[in-house]
């Protein structure tokens, strides 16, 4: 098997690793949030990657595979709750609310923590799949493809904002007691959610890294590059597109399901087609095609994003605006290119 | 609401002072239907504290302590059945929580007990609200309102409010009745209720209700039917002024511009500003100021897209996802920008004197004039664009800059000069759609985000690069979108159209109308 | 609506090795009967009937427009026919399958433009190229066989890049991607190679050098060569085809072709 990494990164990567699980004893609860929320936006930008990055396809729809994910969490957690919620009812709060007498069908089982994450997995998979399968047999690429998933993710938003979709309409699910019976704010439980976080990242890392040096991943950037001769080569290039589709769909609803409980809470805002389009800043900030870089743009952007938020808002917008215009003007090759061309220079 | 209180305190002064303990207590402790009852119970009398407690429980006033139930504002405590003020309060209180249903009940009574004031429009607005559906529990009060009712106008609504009431909840021969009564209505109100009663279990109700149901339905068809079609290519209207200008920019020029919907939001802050400096220095003109408005939205959306291609778009060219990308972030910056200047709350543009109003064009049909207006507005910038683009000398270097860039440049035509033009050209017709929707609705720096992704299904659809296509395309989606809304609500039309045009486009990536060719292909 | 007719047989072929699937008892590989394909009103191909013949060396040639990347076209899927029928030996509908499983019964085409991957390696391009188990999870646990590696040495050579082998493919010259390109083909094992101006941009030696591979391969490969260069097609053909408004006007020997006077009357004008 080829070589994932040379012996400095995996040193790198088992200082993260020893990082990850002892850091949140020594920071307050604000970081121990703020970067276990980070670690879940570098997963999806590792999916991100794998399919823009490697195989040239921009999905707009990553937000809505991320959320799914977080739905199928929530609603977990919102089972877990039990009577402990306002009104004490077996029913979720909102569903009392609601006037509802029992759990709509797609609730069903959702008490089961295996079955949550089952949903977790298979929801967003199957959507990518399945949406994938039809939209790359027609040939939609390029900008087509991004707009469409744009378009889909908007739709998906609308109808989990109407309360009629059983999922809390636009206050969506908060006020989560505890997860696998343990309290959900207790600082023990902060800290194993922040180390699993980091143990996923680290996974999805080696996981990402071994495709893209795979003949695989020489596969998906040959489509990248030419489509056609790729096809005429003898690849199934429409399988290709949906496997990698669907896996980096996967990735993104882990994700969401790693940051729900961590941030406790989830509605339709994060569907939003603003922030599908945000993580495709991380990535090509980061650097394109460089698995690393998309990880550290994740970081950069999100680190600055709470530091504005709250130091200054109103400027915020001008500063992520403008992140996207020479990201994209003067970076082609994002923030792992430069480090690469310095280091070339060096030599 | 406390003139409210006052009011209905001097209308019914000297009435017996006594509410109903049972009711109260079943208001704080009792399941959802008792509940529902209890606050017919309660209003039944129209006493004022009824009014106090119902207005307590919806506004999260009421606590119960042991069996005592309080309205509590603060710290200061009232025996909800008494009117006594508690002191000290009791320390072991729970809040008494309503539901979604339960409060829906609490603004029909409140609706119910203002039937009774003496205002009259007052009463008129009541006897609307109720119109639109009441619980039955509501009766013994309308009824009672009815008795008092002389106006002429009122009584007539009153009189629908207790029939449907009474279709729903009265005996057999008070229903047949009230079906009878409300088949000669033409309000849209009365045929749901019809509807409803149509699927009775009891057969003579059944059959009374589905021939009073035909005759309203008779009545109000053709209206609706006009008013739907209305609907229908107002809408349209408004897709196309939307996605006009992106069929320029995106549609014959490629550039993906994600900005185009705050470019739009510029042209309507364009108009804002215009209303207000005619207000301020031309109060007497001001009813002509769109005469300057729309010439303005246009100039200035136009520069902004004139600006942005120079500056970032111009160097992406042949990059269509990093112009996404780089747009994107103009947008982002575009609507920081009007919050900084003009805040970010929405401000309000008002029409002028002859856009408000309407056409009464049928007896439940109204045309409102801002909607006529921008019809017939949509009309003269589409015909506009289509001269300039088939007449004009613009316009051919345009089409001819779009099929072969490197043949116009060969045989002279100044390429870069004439993207920058056509870019402004798309971004003043924008423009031109903001002037427009500030006529019918608030302006805020969020006004374009809601119409990007619907320009750009209206302009993919349509077929890239088809003018025609375009014009088609926004009046099906506008159409359809109208007809599916009567069918299932607003949401879920929406929701159906983007599922529609994401599954046509994969059946079908060029859209509408498009040129299968072999440079298609490459 | 004309929306582009979807493949029946999804999983027939898909991605599996052709273990040889194809039927040439007839001594022919290829048949096109009465194609017709249009574009918007414009006949790019009318009622084109051609067959080649197993191990045969064809050149077709054509002035611009008389159909000869569209033929290439249909016979790799890439556009469908309005009509007619195309054969890859007596059973595969070439006009059923899609453009990968037309690869992988043995059909490899090299594009006008040299089409290659720009940012793999020489190595890389003819180790994706190879013919190998293409489905997705198979691709991903694949690892080098020493077998493949001696068969990808082995074209190296035989299109001298082995000292290229490890360098970006995109840094080329020009006619060594069309070499490259050639030499990816070969990797793909196919029985029949389409070669769409193989030699535009070579200087005059490596266009030998060309000549002199496409002879050798003929035999083992049916070749069809579109070129406009006709120095190189009198160096190469054997039988030519000529191909005007999208169907064939003429069909021999080159010198029979010459000499036939439509011939002339297309090639000098009227």
């Amino acid at each position: 098997m080829m070589r994932l990494y040379g012996p400095k990164a995996w040193i790198a990567l088992g200082v993260a690793a020893v990082l990850i699980s002892v850091l949140p004893h020594f920071l307050s609860s604000y970081w121990v949030t703020l970067i276990g929320k980070i670690m879940c936006y570098a997963i999806v930008a590792i999916a991100m990657d794998l399919i823009w990055g490697y195989c040239g396809i921009l999905s707009l729809g990553h937000g809505l595979f991320f959320a799914l994910g977080g739905y199928a969490m929530g609603m977990h957690l919102m089972r877990q709750i039990g009577r402990e919620g306002q009104y004490q009812s077996d029913l979720p709060d909102f569903m009392v609310f609601l006037d509802w007498k029992e759990l709509p069908w797609q609730w069903w089982n959702t008490d089961q923590f295996w079955w949550a994450m089952l949903l977790v997995v298979a929801v967003p998979g199957l959507l990518a799949l399945v949406f994938g399968y039809f939209a790359f047999r027609s040939r939609v690429k390029g900008v087509y493809f991004s707009i469409i998933t744009q378009a889909l993710t908007f739709a998906a938003m609308l109808l989990f904002f109407r309360n009629a979709t059983g999922f809390g309409g636009n206050n969506g699910f908060t006020d989560f007691k505890r997860i696998l019976g343990f309290t959900i704010t207790s600082p023990e439980t902060r800290a194993a959610l922040f180390a699993v976080t980091g143990a996923v990242l680290i996974a999805t890392l080696l996981l990402a890294r071994w495709i893209v040096t795979s003949k695989l991943g020489r596969v998906l950037t040959a489509i990248r590059d030419a489509e056609t001769r790729a096809a005429f080569c003898g690849y199934n290039t429409v399988h290709y597109k949906v496997a990698v589709f669907t896996l980096s769909a996967v990735l993104c609803g882990i994700a969401g399901a790693l940051y729900v409980p961590q941030v406790g809470i989830i509605n339709p805002s994060e569907m939003s087609p603003a922030n599908s389009i945000e993580i495709a800043i991380w990535v090509a900030l980061g650097g394109r095609g460089t698995l690393i870089g998309p990880i550290l743009g994740a970081g950069v952007v999100n680190g600055a994003k709470s530091f504005f938020t709250q130091a200054f808002p109103e400027y915020w917008l001008y500063f992520l605006g403008l992140l996207f215009i020479l990201a994209t003007l003067f970076l082609p090759q994002g923030i792992a290119g430069l480090a690469q061309r310095w280091k070339d220079k060096r030599v | 609401m406390r003139s409210l209180a006052l009011v209905l305190l001097l209308s019914i002064a000297g009435g017996a002072l006594a509410i109903d303990k049972a009711a109260v207590d079943k208001l704080a402790f009792g399941d959802g239907d008792e509940r529902i009852a209890a606050i017919g119970a309660l209003v039944a009398e129209a006493d004022p504290r009824a009014v106090e407690v119902l207005k307590a429980l919806g506004e999260g006033e009421m606590q119960t302590a042991g069996k005592r139930v309080l309205i509590v504002r603060g710290e200061l405590g009232i025996d909800a059945f008494t009117g006594e003020k508690v002191a000290p309060l009791p320390a072991e209180r729970e809040d008494v929580v309503a539901n979604n249903r339960l409060r829906g009940a609490i603004g029909d009574a409140l609706a119910a007990l203002r039937l009774l004031s003496p205002e009259r429009a007052m009463r008129l607005a009541a006897a609307k609200e109720l119109a639109t559906g009441v619980d039955a529990s509501m009766l013994p009060l309308v009824n009672k309102a009815l008795e008092q009712e002389t106006d002429a106008g009122i009584r007539p609504l009153l009189e629908l409010v207790v029939a449907s009431m009474q279709m729903k909840g009265g005996d057999k021969a008070q229903r047949l009745a009230a079906i009878r009564m409300l088949g000669e209505s033409t309000s849209p109100n009365s045929k749901t209720l019809l509807a409803e009663a149509a699927r009775d279990t009891d057969e003579e109700i059944r059959g009374e209700a589905q021939k009073s149901l035909r005759a309203v339905e008779g009545r109000l068809a053709w209206g609706e039917r006009f008013g739907l079609l209305f609907a229908g290519v107002s809408l349209g209207s408004i897709l196309l002024l939307a996605a006009l200008g992106l069929a320029i920019t995106y549609g014959l020029m490629g550039v993906i511009n994600m900005a185009h919907g705050e470019l739009i939001m510029i042209g309507a802050y364009a108009t804002y500003v215009v209303q207000n400096l005619f207000r301020a220095y031309l109060p007497g003109a001001f009813d002509w100021y769109l005469l300057a408005a729309v010439p303005a939205a246009f100039v200035v959306s136009a520069c902004v897209g004139m600006i942005l291609e120079r500056m970032v778009i111009r160097w992406l060219y042949g990059r269509p996802l990093e112009t996404l990308l780089a747009t994107w972030g103009i947008s982002l910056m575009l609507i920081q920008l009007v919050r900084t200047l003009f805040g970010a709350q929405n401000v309000q543009v008002e029409n002028p004197a002859f856009m408000s109003g309407g056409i009464q064009a049928l007896s439940n049909v109204v045309l409102p004039w801002s909607r006529v207006m921008i019809i017939a507005f949509t009309g003269l910038v589409l015909t506009g664009t289509w001269l300039l683009l088939t007449r004009t000398r613009l316009g051919l270097f345009v089409r001819g800059v779009t099929q072969n860039r490197d043949m116009a440049s060969c045989v002279g035509v100044p390429t870069a000069r004439v993207d920058t033009w056509a870019f402004g050209l798309g971004s003043g017709i924008a423009g031109l759609a903001g002037c427009a929707l500030a006529q019918l609705g608030n302006v805020g720096p969020d006004l374009g985000q809601g119409y990007i992704v619907d320009s750009f299904m209206v302009v993919v659809f349509g077929g890239v690069g088809q003018l025609a296509g375009t014009v088609y395309a926004a009046l099906t989606l506008g159409f359809a979108n109208k007809f599916l809304e009567a069918w299932s609500g607003a949401v879920l039309a929406k929701i159906a159209l983007l599922v529609f045009i994401i599954i046509f486009i994969q059946r079908r990536p060029q859209g509408l109308f498009a040129l299968k060719g072999r440079s298609v292909e490459a | 609506m004309s929306a582009t007719p979807v493949a029946v047989n999804e999983s027939g072929l898909l991605g599996r090795v052709s273990t040889g699937g194809l039927d040439t008892t007839h001594g022919a590989v290829l048949y096109l009967e009465e194609i017709s394909v249009s574009f918007d009103g414009f006949r790019a191909l009318n009622q084109l009937s051609l067959s080649i013949d197993v191990g045969e060396l064809r050149c077709v040639i054509g002035p611009n427009g008389a159909g000869k990347t569209t033929m290439m076209d249909v016979i790799t899927g890439k556009t469908r026919p309005d009509a007619g029928t195309a054969f890859f030996g007596q059973t595969i509908d070439l006009t059923k399958l899609t453009e990968a499983e037309i690869a992988h019964a043995g059909i490899g085409r090299k594009f006008q433009k040299p089409t290659i991957f720009e940012q793999h390696t020489v190595f890389e391009n003819l180790e994706l190229a190879m013919k190998a188990d293409k489905r997705v999870r198979r691709t991903l646990l694949a690892k080098l066989a020493s077998v493949q590696r001696d068969r990808i040495a082995e074209t190296l050579r035989l299109i001298r890049l082995q000292d290229a082998a490890h360098r970006v493919a995109g840094l080329l010259s020009h006619g060594q991607k069309q070499w490259l390109e050639i030499g990816m083909l070969l990797m793909q094992e196919p029985k029949l190679l389409l070669l769409d101006e193989p030699v535009a941009g070579m200087s005059d030696e490596e266009t030998e050098r060309t000549a002199e591979l496409f002879l050798s391969l003929a035999g083992k490969h049916s070749l069809v060569v579109v070129e406009h260069d006709m120095a190189f097609i009198e160096r190469i053909a054997r039988k030519v085809t000529v191909l005007h408004e999208g169907g064939v006007l003429a069909e021999g020997s080159m010198a029979q072709v010459q000499a036939d006077p439509r011939v002339i009357e297309v090639y000098l004008g009227r």
